[in-house]
Formats: C-alpha cells, structure tokens, sequence
C-alpha cells in the first residue's frame, strides 16, 4: 500500500473526482450477474408489470360471472373458468396485483417496525434491550400460523387487519436479525465517536449504523417476503385471508381443488404462480447474498 | 537450561541449503483480476540459519513465508519459480506429501497465537497432536517431551501449564506454548510470522529470548517474518528488504545494520531518529485529579489517577496492554464515568457522564483512535466525514462547509480529490490523516489519540507523527498521547507519565522521565525497548534481575 499523502499534490489543480452514479454501478453489478439472477429478475419483472397494469390486461373483469362453471381451457376463455363462471386468466392476472401487492406491503411494515426496534435495542441495551427482547420472545413462542389465526378470528379478517398482524407478527424475526447485526456496529469506534460529538439516537441509528447493516437486512427482506406472502396464500386457502369475491392464488387453489381429482391441472396454475415467484424472489437474493458477502475479499 | 546465549552471526553450525527458493511469483485475485504479490523472489536457507524477512505490510513477507510451505492463501496462487526443500519439489509434490512435510519438518508459528489455538482443547493435546499423527512418539512420551520444551521455552509451571486452556494463559505464554507446538516434531524449518508484534514490550523480551535459545539449541533453521527492525536484528543471521513483492537488499544482519546500501533500506532505518525539543509547561488545559474508574463492579482498572495536561503541549501516557491508558481516555471523554475523582477542563469541573455534557465542552475535546479502519465508518465518504463535525458544532452548511473542508484536507496534507472517496479506498495512513481531520473539524483545545500509529507502518507513522506536531505548532492544540511505543514517545511528547496496573508510576518533563535512575517498572518497560544493536538482547539478559513476570506476580 502506498502512503500518497506523503508526496506532494498540486492541491489547487485537481478537480474533485465525481464518482460513478448509482445507476452505472448497478448495470455494472447486473452485467455480471449470473444467468439464475437474471432469470429471478425479469420473472419477478414480470409479475410487478402484471400487477400494476392488471385492469388494462386481463380480458374480463375479476368478479364478474362471465360464463359457465368449470369451463374447459380454450375458445373463449384461455384458462377455462372458475366454479362460479369467472374467468380463470383474469382471476389470476388481478391476483397478481392482491396477494402481490399486499405481500409487499406486510414485508416493509414488518421491516419498517422490526429494523427501527432492533436498532433501539441493540443502541441503548440495557433494560430497554431486555424489554423488547423479552417481549420478541413471547411473541415468537406461539407458532405465528395459529397464532395469526387466532387473531384473525378474534378481529375479523379485513385487508388493512391481515396486513398490521402479518406484519407484527413477522417483524419479531426482522428484531433479532436486525439486533445482532446491529450489535456488531454498535461497538465499532466510528459510532464511538459520533456518540462523543453528541450525536442523537435517530441520527446514529440511520447514519451510522443502518448502512452498514443494509446487505443482510436486504437479503433477509427477501426471504421475508416468500414467507409473508406464502403465510398469505395459506390463510386464503383457510378461508381467513383475503375474502372473496377479491381474487388470490391461494383461495384460487383451495376453490378449484377438486378439478384435480378429473386430471384436470387447473387448480394448479395459481400455485404455480406462487411457486414461480417464491424460487425467483430467492435466485436473486442467493446472488445478492453471494456479492455481498466476505467471499470476495 | 543451556544458558549459553550466542549472539546471531556466531558460532553456530551452518550446513547445507535446505530450503532453495527461485524466482518466486504469487498473485493474489481481487475482483476477479490476478495482480503479483510478489513478482520473483529468490531465497536460500541453510540448515540452522536464520533469516529474517523485513518490510512493511503489503511487501509480501507473509505470502512467502507460507510459500516456503508450499501453501498460498485463499485468492493467492502461486505462479511461477520453484520451491526446492531439502531436495523435495514443494510445487510439484502433490497436496498429500506437502501435507505431511508441513508439522513435521516444516513448523509455522503465527501472529495471534490467541486466534490459532482451539480454545475447546488444552494446550497439551494442541501441542502434540502433529507428533501423535505422525507417529513419532507414543503420547506418553510425547507428553514428557512438551513438558521439557515449556520448560526449555521458560514457561511457568511447565509440568502443568500443558493441561490449561488457552485464555487461562497469556498472550506472551501462548506464543511460546505454539513454539513449543512447533518444536515437538523437530522440525529442519520454522518460519516465524511476526510471532511478538501483538505483545507488549515486556512481554516481548521473554519470547524473544525463549525463541533464540531453543532455534539455536536443536539447530532449527528459521525464516523470521517482522516489520521490526530492532527485533529481527537480534533474531537473525542474515536480513533480507523486501518491498512492493521483490527484494531490495539481502546481507549478514551486522553489515546490513552498519552498512545499507539501498536508499529504501537506509528510509528504514533514519524511522526512528524522529525527535523534538521538550517545551516548558503552560497553564493546563486539563486537569484530572484521584480518579478511580471501573467497569461494572470489577476490579478497578484506574486507581487515583492524576494527570496534568498543559495548552498547546503533548503528554505521553506509556504502559502496557491492562495499565488503564484507554481507560483513561474513556474516563476524560465520560464514556465511562469515574466513581471519584475530578476533571477538570478550562478551569471547570466537567460532568461525569457523557449525556451530562454540553455540545460546545464535547467539541473541545477530541479523540484519535488507534485503528483508522473502525473509526471510519466504510459507508461515509471523506467528506461526509470531515463534513459532518463541521455542519453539527458550527452549522455550516453548502459553499461555506465546502470550503472548509477544503482546508481540512490541506492542513492534513491531502487535496480535494478525496473527497468522494470511501474510507476502503485510502490507504492506511491516509485513513488516519482523515481521523484527525474530523478531529480538528471541531477545532478541539485537547485531542485523545489513542495509540494512533500502532497500527501503521514506520514510515508511515513518521508522516502522521509530523504531522501532528505540525498541527500542534500552527493550532495551539493539546495532545493526550496514549502509546505503548517508547520511540514514539521519544519523539513527540514534552511530558510523560508512566502507568502500571491503573496507577500512575511516575510523571514528570520528558528528559526526566527518560533518564536515570528510574522506578522500576519504568526501568523493565525502557530498557525492554528493542535497541538497533545485535547484541542487545543478549546483554539485556545478561543485565536483567526481575522478570516481568516476576514483577507482574509481586504486584508492585
């Protein structure tokens, strides 16, 4: 390693060094990803395009009964129809947009609520660590299915309901990664050093130590989302999740289950789709873990 | 005991090349691009030699000297040359054969002793498990035989040292606990990977002299891997400079320490040369009076700790690891509240507890930090920073913040184009030199540096040294130095204060403190300062009558 500063610049001539945007590095970064990244990327493309745009692309409406029960695959209806005559592709396309979008949105709460507790516990410690440790504990000692059923029933299962317990119930796991990794900042002497500037907790939590725990917290919020959303799927599938008539991939499944028994695949379709999303969500956090992690150096 | 130290270069019996080294290429991989460690190294070794490998970090000392096991780290390859040990063809012998060479004639002997060891086994069964899998001896023997090495490598209590887990020891007997691991198979080679650049200097002595006397006692020939000029004089035959992976300059240790020849080697050398004139104190700045620290409810690791501190002067506080000087620092700045005592700062009692103070008192006194790495945060750039200090004391903000920054970065000897840069990509003593740069963004009456150029090469530490001696003449500032490096202190301090086991042993105007008659713990930590001279360990030992150990143990 050389010691540059020794030598002699011509301090007034050198123009300060603008660095790469953000942008390039990331197409720099892309360019290099594997192909099972890229794949991840352009499925999961794929979906949040379908999501947005699903009015403009489904064929019929997602409620509507539009034709016969159990209509075969071809003609008019591309997928079939459902058990009540919807149109099977449409329910599909609008399901992207619900179980998707609501998925999305209990992953950030959850993350939002568990990031900001963690870092307050691993900063201040003490009883305020032991508190909100504690309290993680408990919550996480009754399986979070059955236990999010239990509230469910308890409180009535809206959308805006599902959302806040999924959430609460997923940020416990959000605590304890972002507290230990956390814990490993805390005592580096740069967070030493911003505290004897004077430095306030907002400010060292976000400054300080929320970018140097971004890559695990990333990757973890990958894997959050597949189990938030499958978590999702499974309560639809229940009949405590997302109420008809509003189309998901998971109540999908459970109403055309009985196609199967007469070889027809149908019912297999939306959770397909779950699966799809869930393997490419994990492609691209593998690749994103694999960067990010010590291996390079 | 054989007490019959030799000097290095005597009368030890050299015989034929055992280990041939021929133009040496290794590369390392950084972003999937192969860059030369070392680009063409040769090296010969006879048997019962000892070489010693100098230069600073990033020289490619350590890369070959695992390359004289035939090994190359993860993300190294070895690209080119020959390997000749003992007429085996290391490159061309294959995993298996290179696997029994290693442990059994070929030893290595680590930095951090502390980190090699399994902290689940005792240091028993670590010391003979190369010997058992071999199948040298019979583990009764073995055993018997370890016990004889602790003893020859003057641990305490040999014949129950071995049956200890590893943190019940310390750092300075675990080096030679894996000595000792080293020696059981006999081996033709060691090679020494800076084995007491992790302890203090007292410490240092006693390893030192432990490893001289066994290499010497069975013949062992050795490569010493140290950026420490002093301590490779005593330890080896012959010194070969390495920089940038190639070789600057190789002779017998007495004609390269009289004589060098290359300019490189001779920079080397002029390091320690650095000095200033002590300076009269003034009205002190701070003030620190019968403070006693602890943390928790543990032993008191400050104990009636007075200190004085003069505007615009620099005051050395020595000792080694566990003498309280970090403690000391962390009680000035409130992280750890002291249970009594006084601080004093401008004439006025400062609060305890950090969250007690005010703003413009947090401003006035700053802190350096020993490793530049973690007192960086990586995700910041140089002029986030600098930035911030002067934006959260001053409230500067836009062109006027730029501005000042600007001249942050000139008065630490670095220009603009820094500015966008990340912490990982500086080097070492650029790093520092922007600690110290958002130390002075707050434009502070007393900086805490804390051991600020342990962690940095020689040459290195000689520009931060001017540099902060610079800034303390154009500033007026103070300086609270806490070191543990005798030269150093030499070299910048007015005053010096002398620390042991929490408490202050002596304090007084640099010449004073440096020159006799000395307490004597200030006494033992002086005169373990490795000296340039070959023979100074030698009558070093000759001299000493106390042990650290011994001294450690007696409590003062």
């Amino acid at each position: 390693m050389t010691e540059n500063a020794q030598s002699p610049h011509n301090a007034m001539l050198v123009a300060p060094i603008r660095r790469r945007s953000k942008m390039t590095r990331l197409w720099r970064a892309l360019r290099k990803a594997p192909p099972s990244a890229w794949f991840g990327l352009i499925v999961i493309v794929v979906y949040i395009f379908t999501a947005i745009f699903a009015p403009l692309l489904a064929p019929y409406s997602e409620t509507e009964l539009i034709g016969g029960a159990f209509e075969p695959w071809g003609g008019k209806f591309i997928l079939g129809t459902d058990q009540l005559g919807r149109d099977m592709l449409s329910r599909m396309i609008y399901g992207a947009r619900n179980t998707v979008g609501i998925a999305f949105l209990t992953a950030i709460l959850s993350f939002v609520l568990g990031g900001a507790l963690g870092l307050t516990a691993a900063i201040s410690g003490r009883w305020i660590d032991q508190l909100l440790s504690r309290s993680v504990d408990v919550l996480m000692s009754i399986p979070p299915l059955i236990f999010a059923l239990v509230l469910l029933s308890i409180v009535g299962s809206s959308v805006p309901n599902l959302i806040i317990i999924m959430a609460v119930l997923d940020s416990t796991r959000v605590f304890r990664l972002s507290r230990s990794v956390a814990q490993g900042v805390v005592v580096m002497d740069y967070v030493e050093a911003a505290r004897l500037r004077g430095e306030k907790l907002p400010w060292i939590m976000r400054r300080e130590i929320l970018p140097n725990i971004m890559p695990p917290l990333v990757a973890e919020f990958g894997l959050r989302f597949c189990f938030v959303f499958l978590t999702i799927s499974a309560l639809s599938f229940l009949g405590l999740g997302i109420q008809p008539p509003t189309a998901d991939w998971g109540s999908m499944v459970r109403d055309n289950a009985a196609l199967i028994t007469y070889g027809d695949i149908t019912p297999l379709l939306p959770a397909g789709a779950i699966a799809l999303l869930t393997v490419s969500v994990n492609l691209v956090v593998d690749w994103f873990l694999h960067k990010t992690s010590g291996l390079r150096e | 005991m054989n007490d019959n130290v030799k000097t290095p270069g005597g009368a030890r019996t050299k015989g034929d090349v055992l280990l041939e080294i021929r133009d040496l290429k290794i590369e390392g991989e950084s972003d999937e691009v192969w860059r030369p460690i070392v680009k063409g190294v040769d090296l010969s070794l006879k048997r019962g030699e000892v070489l010693g490998l100098i230069g600073e970090s990033g020289a490619g000392k350590s890369t070959i000297g695992l390359a004289a096991m035939g090994f190359a780290r993860a993300g190294c390859r070895i690209s080119g040359g020959s390997i000749m040990f003992d007429g085996i063809d290391l490159l061309t012998a294959g995993d298996e054969k290179r696997r029994r060479l290693r442990g059994s004639r070929i030893a290595y002997v680590a930095q951090s002793a502390a980190a090699s060891f399994n902290p689940a086994h005792q240091l028993m069964s670590q010391t003979i498990e190369a010997e058992l899998r071999e199948g040298i001896r019979g583990r009764t023997d073995a055993e018997k035989d370890a016990i004889e090495l602790y003893r020859r490598l003057r641990l305490p209590h040999p014949d129950e040292i071995g049956f200890r887990y590893p943190h019940q020891v310390s750092g300075g007997q675990l080096q030679r606990a894996m000595t000792a691991m080293a020696m059981t198979c006999r081996p033709d080679l060691i090679i020494f990977d800076e084995p007491t650049t992790a302890l203090d200097v007292t410490t240092q002595v006693e390893v030192l002299a432990a490893i001289r006397d066994i290499v010497e006692q069975f013949n062992t020939a050795a490569i010493y891997i140290t950026h420490d000029l002093a301590v490779v004089a005593q330890m080896a035959d012959r010194i070969k400079v390495l920089r940038y992976g190639k070789a600057v300059e190789e002779a017998p240790t007495r004609e390269m320490l009289a004589n060098p020849r290359e300019e490189y080697t001779k920079s080397l050398w002029s390091v320690r040369k650095l000095g200033k004139q002590e300076q009269p104190g003034g009205d002190p700045v701070l003030r620190v009076t019968n403070v006693t620290a602890a943390y928790g409810n543990a032993v008191r690791v400050l104990n009636d700790v007075t200190v004085t501190v003069p505007r615009g002067r620099t005051v050395a506080v020595v000792g080694e690891s566990g003498s309280g000087k970090s403690t000391l620092a962390r009680a000035i700045t409130g992280l750890l509240p002291p249970m009594q005592g006084e601080i004093v700062f401008n004439g006025k009692t400062l609060p305890r507890a950090l969250k007690d103070r005010d703003p413009d008192t947090l401003r006035r006194i700053q802190m350096i930090y020993q490793m530049p790495d973690t007192a960086l945060n990586p995700r910041q750039t140089v002029y986030e920073a600098i930035g911030r200090p002067v934006e959260f004391y001053r409230g500067l903000t836009g062109a006027k913040k730029d501005a000042r920054i600007a001249e942050l970065l000139k008065l630490i000897e670095m220009d603009e184009g820094y500015v966008d840069r990340y912490p990982g990509e500086l080097s070492g003593g650029q790093k520092q030199r922007i600690c110290i740069a958002r130390a002075l963004a707050a434009e502070p009456e007393l900086i805490i540096c804390d051991e600020v150029t342990s962690a940095l090469d020689q040459i290195v530490q000689e520009g931060i040294l001017q540099l902060l001696m610079r800034l303390q003449r154009e500033l007026d500032v103070s300086y609270l130095f806490i070191t543990h490096d005798i030269a150093t202190v030499r070299a910048i301090s007015d005053e010096i204060v002398v620390m042991f086991q929490g408490r202050v042993v002596q304090q007084g105007a640099k010449t004073k403190v440096l020159s006799p008659p000395h307490p004597a713990y200030t006494e033992l930590l002086l005169s373990s300062v490795p000296e340039m001279d070959p023979d100074w360990l030698t009558n070093l030992l000759a001299r000493r009558k106390v042990t650290p150990e011994a001294m450690k143990a007696g409590d003062r």
